[in-house]
């Protein structure tokens, strides 16, 4: 029967896809119609092939679901190494401006890349890291299987679509313009519905639960899916300019507009790269360590500062500009206050490690795990120096703040996601280890000195931005031209690049690993204690 | 039953939860983290009472110290401004042609001319103001409205054919070949014509008739030599300096569709001692001209 009310809202939105399609304004929103058309009407005819079907043997509710989390693990590789490419290939376009190929009349310019990248390795590789990890952590540290049946493949689904439609509308140039929030209107809507299913598909199996308790783990992921949500609605908010279109005017104007931005994009960073990514940490490190966590009562109180101190920390983007001082003031203040709340995270990851220190030497995904809690210390650290006013009047709009980001998101994101993998892998294909640890450490050199070199290079070349942007001689007059102080910056330029090369290296040698994992590593039975939802205690 | 890791001797209490054998240990709070913690939160209260910070019903506490971002920067602009203003209002009244025989004036003014420079004009002209296709170069002696400090002054005050301007310099070249002014076989002539005066290679066949062309179209500007004519901004054209190129290619463009640069007028932005400065900058990179007596 649901079937039927399946093909009825599937067949709609193919008609509705092909009317928009038809009437489009611009090529973005045509291509887009387009997918979707084609996507609703092959959905369309499988469900209908499958209408009135003998109906497979139910699954068994007692197993946990990992398909879903297979697929996810494949798609944070593939968006990972994608996500590289285009930052590493965007490097070198800042330093040999050439490769802003002529014969690709503007598609493939820094301008349009650039959203590619942040976009690809924010939210379709790290995005993809978070709901995978989340569905498996979830599901074990709950002992119960993931709640609402199909709608976790809806999710993963619904999201691949949603970063194939970002993607393809930053290309053609769809763009709101807010930097980490660039896809338009229409594709927003879609996410907004993706992401409340996700939450209900978390929440759900967190309802069921059969362990007294929430693992601290499940209570990052949560509040990363909650505020998430809501900053994603707030910044989103625009009226289109037609049904038929892509564009859309924002509901905010001025330095409302921009305050909404940095309270959306600092807390991009706060609540996906930091709580969604310490929850990650709180499992696989203890995992991985097979030690206890060092510190419960410090994973409590680190939690709730963390997220209630982070939410008001975005001004710091916003310092000297319009917005008003007292706002700036504000939230100077609470980045500097979130300075030990950061580090709450860092201590119990570490010390989780106390009594298991020589596993360094023997483990390189421990390794892997414990340099990424080390750059996210280094990160947290930077971050409230940087939103001192004075620091900032230096740092602001040089490369020392894309260098910052990186270290964290290389470093802390990077890293703790390789670490899951490593760890996810053989788990998930029922493979005895990996298939080899010696290239996992190829794959922590090489992705070390690739962040190092980065971020040393974004170090030099920020500062040395700032000081000659304020370099005035003895009358008062500034002493360089802006075009002056790119040029200064081309061999760091390189070096970075450089660094992004290795990086990328990395990646490509772990998806080889796992791929051989997969294929060649000797074969477990089949676990049925890791499997089944069944309590610890 | 999942697999619980096994404590060792020594290892602290756990708080007794377990999930899928991961387990807690129930440590106090590090009390360096707790005290570092307190500190921050101290400062954070005393740095919001100093400064700008707490919002009210109509505005936001002004902070005990009276800062304000904007009077910081008001401030340095005034510091400035006040320690230059002798000097300046100096410049601003010497005769143009003066302001050289003074070092300290024209110390200044290099200083000051070339902070202009590279915040206004190299934008276009270059940092270095070699200029750029469509951009002339600044630092050789080809003028096209004149070298000497007045001309540059006045191009620099006014521009060049914009609209906001009424004093801007201003000629226009006809578009001969889009206005059907010449045949295409005639733009071919003079073009090949063109290419002969300053020496580029070219075909002699062409030359001859080109000449005839030239003198009927295009000698009441360019001269009947081809140099030009600063008086209407009509470029030299014996010279192989080029603004939009000097090859075949180039130069059938120019003829068929015409140049029509624009320079923006900075009597609206600039103070006269900045363009006076600016001025006696570009006038010394190089090509700089005396003025006539």
């Amino acid at each position: 029967m649901t079937n039927y009310f399946k093909l009825i809202a599937l067949g709609l939105v193919t008609l509705f896809a092909m009317i928009a399609a038809n009437y489009a304004r611009d090529a973005a929103y045509m291509v887009h119609a387009i997918i979707i058309m084609l996507l609703a009407g092959g959905l369309f005819l499988w469900t209908l092939r499958n209408t009135d079907e003998p109906v497979p043997a139910a699954v068994l509710q007692t197993d946990y679901m990992d398909g879903v989390v297979r697929y996810g693990v494949i798609a944070t590789c593939f968006w990972g190494v994608v996500g590289f490419l285009v930052g590493t290939f965007i490097a070198f376009q800042l330093a040999f401006p050439a490769l802003n190929f002529d014969w690709a009349d503007g598609y493939a310019n820094f301008g349009r890349l650039r959203p590619l990248h942040t976009s690809a390795v924010i939210f379709a590789f790290g995005g993809n890291a978070l709901i995978a990890t989340s569905f498996y952590v979830v599901q074990r540290t709950s002992a119960a299987r993931l709640w609402g049946g199909n709608l976790a493949w809806y999710v993963f689904w619904g999201y691949q679509l949603f970063i194939v439609l970002a993607a393809t509308g930053y290309l053609l140039g769809a763009t709101q313009s807010k930097e980490y929030a660039e896809p338009e209107w229409h594709v927003d809507l879609l996410l907004t519905v993706v992401w409340l299913a996700y939450l209900a598909v978390f929440l759900g199996t967190i309802i069921k639960r059969k362990e007294p308790h929430i693992y601290v783990a499940n209570w990052f992921y949560l509040s990363f899916i909650v505020t998430v949500a809501m900053l994603h609605v707030f910044n989103n908010l625009s009226i289109p300019v037609s049904l038929f279109g892509s564009k859309s005017v924002q509901v905010f104007s001025g330095v409302q507009d921009a305050m909404t931005q940095w309270w959306y994009g600092h807390n991009a960073v706060g609540f996906f790269l930091t709580a969604g990514f310490l929850g990650m940490m709180y499992y696989f490190v203890p995992k991985q360590a097979g030690r206890p966590v060092y510190s419960y009562k410090l994973s409590i109180i680190h939690f709730w500062a963390l997220i209630f101190i982070y939410i008001w920390a975005g001004p710091h983007h916003l310092h000297y500009t319009a917005l008003p001082d007292w706002a700036s003031t504000l939230g100077m203040v609470f980045s500097i206050v979130l300075w030990m709340p950061s580090w709450g995270g860092m201590i119990n990851g570490l010390m989780t490690l106390s009594g298991a220190w020589d596993k360094l030497r023997t483990d390189p995904v421990i390794r892997m795990m414990v340099i990424s809690i080390g750059f996210y210390g280094m990160s947290t650290f930077e971050g409230p120096m940087m939103s001192i006013r004075a620091v900032n009047s230096l740092s602001h709009y040089t490369d020392w703040t894309i260098g910052h980001v990186h270290s964290g998101a290389l470093g802390w994101n990077g890293m703790i996601t390789f670490g899951a993998l490593y760890f996810l892998v053989p788990k998930l294909w029922n493979r005895e280890r990996l298939y080899s640890l010696s290239l996992v450490s190829w794959h922590f050199w090489l992705a070390t000195i690739g962040i190092v070199l980065y971020a040393a290079s974004m170090w030099v070349t920020g500062i040395m931005e700032g000081l000659m942007w304020r370099e005035v001689d003895a009358n008062g007059f500034l002493v360089n031209a802006f075009a002056d102080t790119v040029a200064a910056k081309f061999p760091m330029y390189v070096v970075r690049g450089l660094g992004g090369v290795m990086f990328l290296a990395g990646a490509l040698i772990m998806v080889y690993n796992l791929w051989m994992t997969v294929k060649r590593s000797p074969a477990v039975e089949a676990d049925i204690a890791a499997s089944h939802a069944t309590p610890a205690e | 039953m999942s697999k619980k890791p096994e404590l060792k001797k020594g290892d602290p209490e756990t708080t007794g939860h377990s999930w899928d054998g991961i387990q807690e240990f129930n440590n106090p709070l590090p009390r360096w983290w707790l005290w570092t913690f307190y500190a921050c939160i101290v400062w954070a209260i005393g740095y919001s009472i100093a400064y700008p910070a707490w919002p009210m019903v109509n505005k936001a506490t002004a902070g005990v110290l009276g800062y304000s971002t904007r009077a910081e920067v008001a401030k340095d602009i005034a510091a400035v401004e006040a320690r230059n203003a002798g000097i300046n209002e100096q410049l601003a009244s010497v005769e143009l042609t003066q302001i050289s025989a003074d070092p300290e004036l024209q110390g200044y003014a290099q200083n000051a001319g070339g902070a202009v420079f590279r915040t206004w004009c190299a934008q276009c002209h270059g940092s270095g103001a070699a200029g750029a296709k469509g951009y002339p170069n600044l630092l050789d002696d080809d003028w096209l409205w004149g070298g000497d400090i007045e001309a540059i002054h006045e191009t620099i005050s006014y521009g060049i054919r914009n609209e906001t301007n009424p004093d801007a310099r201003y000629s226009e070249m006809p578009a001969f070949g889009r206005d059907e002014l010449l045949e295409d076989e005639q733009i071919e002539q003079v073009v090949n014509y063109v290419m002969s005066l300053s020496g580029t290679p070219n075909d002699p066949a062409l030359v001859a008739e080109g000449e005839v062309v030239f003198m009927d179209n295009c000698a009441s500007c360019h001269a009947e030599d081809g140099t030009g004519d600063r008086t209407q901004g009509a470029p030299n054209l014996t010279d192989a300096i080029w603004l939009y190129g000097g090859d075949y290619d180039a130069l059938m463009e120019t003829v068929h569709n015409a140049r029509y640069g624009v320079m923006p007028e900075w009597q609206d932005r600039l103070s006269e001692a900045e363009i006076r400065a600016v001025a006696s900058y570009v006038h010394g990179l190089g090509g700089g001209e005396a003025t006539p007596e």
